[in-house]
């Protein structure tokens, strides 16, 4: 079984929301991806797994812009994109949440929420002198979050690096959730995190394809990985092994795939 | 299958104990958080003491007259400092800034008086060489993606030699320029003091870059490509057009500084203001504001400038030696940013 061939239940008659098809990415004579192909539904998890330079990294580079595939497509809804830049997959409605680069430490929650995109006072105020609607931007973020379920970030004027990692990583993920209108994309969400902090990322996760925002989680931690995911695309030296679902194949025969002991 | 044994959680309990470990708070991390949320807090107190302490040692230091005096004294040093808060608030440093506003002065006079131009022209002059110096160091910083350190060291002899080839080595006096140059030096009363048109224009430098720094998407975008360029990078910010608008906006100001120091001294003079790029670091970091980048604000810059203009004035009121207020700047500056590396502690 290949992963272009595997169809999960349900989502077969589904027009994919990101594909990709054949991405080919070299680094001088280092072969980062060697021909993968993806595709993500509505309301799913895909988890993406795999060894260290097996090419998640650079599979999700590429998926978010930032990097720019040698060869290979990418459509998003079913309409081709070329993605130049990491602005250019956010314009088309994918977010991502970097691992440890998320936020912008000294500034408060709502302005890493609205960092980059912030919204202006509307009248002259705001046209002319360009100032910030900083209260609606609080009372908006207050919102999101309460709205993401995430009730212990209360209050949004506290700087970020003031959070505990979890509490981060939420703001990270709020603003993913906030302004992803089709693909979140989250590299390595847990992997600093304590167990409580965790759990709370990927209920977080859950909720947003409860909402029906597909979500890419990579993840070196297989519980996790087989906690949230829908299916699980395992990536090996550069090419897709496998594409599985925690139902069809157990934690051991991922390993096992991922590490080259066994084929799906 | 070894992976999923190691990645399997630990005890729930252990990580309730290090949270509750982390959360626990002390008297003195409440000051540091309060210190974290408002970096202005403790050069404002420190200014406060630094009166009080200065007042009740001599009569004269607490006379409308001699805190005019300081606030005039401070007004060229203020307002170089401005330029440099917003480079140091990108995690830069500009070593130049004394320098360019140097240049910018000697071409300003040398303009109006040997040339013949109309003040306003000159002044315009003046202006372009301040952009043009910001766009040079703003463009080494981030074509080249040299050191702001070693980009400012190397324009800082670059406009000293500029400055001394241009003029000579010949000073311009007051008496010779025209009066819209010197303005800035003429003063006017209010009440029972005279408050000098420098100091104004000083001042509503500081309320326009606080304003913008606070106020705007722009500002917003300076704190965070100080704070993590990476992340600013990635949360769709344009980290290069940013570094470059602040050079250019610090050339602007040390521009209008140029104005300040002509009228202050009532004299353009290319060997004038040889300190006041050190000058001008240590305003900014008595008043909080970061070597790191990211954190401060232009209003802990005017106490920090304050704080060095009182301990001058302070410290020869009290009769003692120069040297003296040069090692109590010393101190200030070796306190201030202790305090900040403590402040900078602070997590969840």
């Amino acid at each position: 079984m290949t992963a272009t061939q595997f169809q999960p239940a349900g989502t077969g008659l589904r027009q994919p929301i990101l594909q990709a098809r054949n991405l080919v990415k070299t680094f001088g004579r280092v072969v980062g991806l060697d021909g993968v192909s993806l595709d993500l539904y509505p309301g799913e998890v895909l988890a993406i797994i795999g060894d260290n330079g097996a090419g998640k990294s650079t599979l999700i580079k590429c998926l978010t812009g930032a990097e720019i595939p040698d060869s290979g497509e990418l459509m998003v809804s079913g309409k081709q994109v070329h993605f130049k830049r990491p602005q250019d997959a956010r314009i088309h409605g994918i977010e991502t949440v970097y691992q440890n680069l998320a936020v912008s430490p000294a500034l408060d929650v709502a302005s890493n929420l609205f960092l980059g995109r912030e919204e202006r006072l509307p009248g002259p105020l705001g046209k002319i002198f360009r100032v910030l609607d900083t209260k609606g931007m609080r009372r908006k973020a207050k919102e999101e979050l309460t709205r993401l379920g995430i009730s212990t970030l209360q209050d949004v004027t506290v700087p970020v690096e003031n959070l505990s990692g979890g509490q981060r990583q939420a703001v990270a993920v709020a603003r993913a959730a906030a302004f992803g209108s089709k693909v979140v994309v989250l590299d390595e969400p847990t992997a600093a995190l304590g167990v409580r902090e965790s759990n709370q990322v990927l209920q977080l996760v859950r909720d947003l394809r409860d909402r029906g925002l597909p979500v890419i989680l990579i993840s070196h931690n297989m519980p996790h990985v087989f906690d949230v995911a829908d299916r699980i695309h395992i990536q090996r030296l550069g090419k897709c092994a496998a594409t599985i679902t925690p139902q069809s194949h157990s934690m051991t025969d991922a390993v096992a795939i991922m590490t080259g002991a066994a084929t799906a | 299958m070894t992976q999923q044994q190691t990645a399997g959680p630990p005890s729930a309990g252990h990580a309730d104990l290090a949270e509750e470990f982390l959360d626990r708070q002390t008297p003195l991390s409440r000051i540091r958080n309060i210190l974290h949320r408002y970096p202005a807090v403790s050069p404002a107190l420190v200014l406060l003491i630094a009166v009080v302490v200065f007042g009740l040692l001599n009569d004269r230091f607490l006379r409308v007259e001699n805190l005019s005096l300081i606030t005039q004294q401070v007004s060229v040093v203020g307002t170089l400092a401005i330029a440099q808060t917003l480079i140091i608030l990108t995690a830069g440093i500009d070593l130049s800034v004394g320098a360019v506003m140097i240049l910018s002065s000697m071409v300003v006079a040398q303009l109006a008086v040997n040339n013949g131009l109309p003040a306003p022209v000159a002044l315009l002059a003046g202006l372009v060489i301040g952009l043009a110096a910001g766009a040079l160091n703003g463009f080494l910083v981030t074509r080249f993606r040299l050191p702001p350190f070693i980009v400012t060291l190397g324009t800082l002899n670059i406009f000293i030699a500029l400055t001394l080839l241009y003029s000579n080595g010949a000073t311009v006096r007051g008496s010779a320029m025209p009066d819209l140059l010197t303005w800035t030096g003429t003063t006017f009363p209010v009440g029972p003091v005279r408050i000098s048109t420098g100091v104004v224009v000083m001042l509503l430098l500081y309320i326009a870059i606080a304003f913008i720094l606070g106020k705007t998407a722009w500002g917003r975008h300076v704190y965070a490509v100080g704070d993590d360029k990476e992340a600013a990078r990635l949360a769709g910010i344009a980290v290069n057009k940013v570094l470059m608008s602040v050079y250019l906006a610090a050339g602007a100001v040390l521009a209008i500084g140029a104005w300040i120091q002509i009228g202050r001294t009532n004299a353009a003079s290319p060997n004038a203001g040889v300190d006041l790029n050190l000058d001008s670091i240590t305003a900014v970091v008595i008043g909080g504001t970061s070597l790191f980048g990211g954190r401060g604000s232009v209003w802990g810059t005017l106490l920090g400038a304050l704080i060095v203009g009182v301990f001058r004035n302070g410290l020869s009121l009290a009769g003692l030696d120069v040297l003296y207020q040069t090692l109590a700047v010393g101190v200030l500056i070796i306190l201030a940013v202790s305090i900040d590396q403590w402040i900078r502690k602070v997590k969840s």
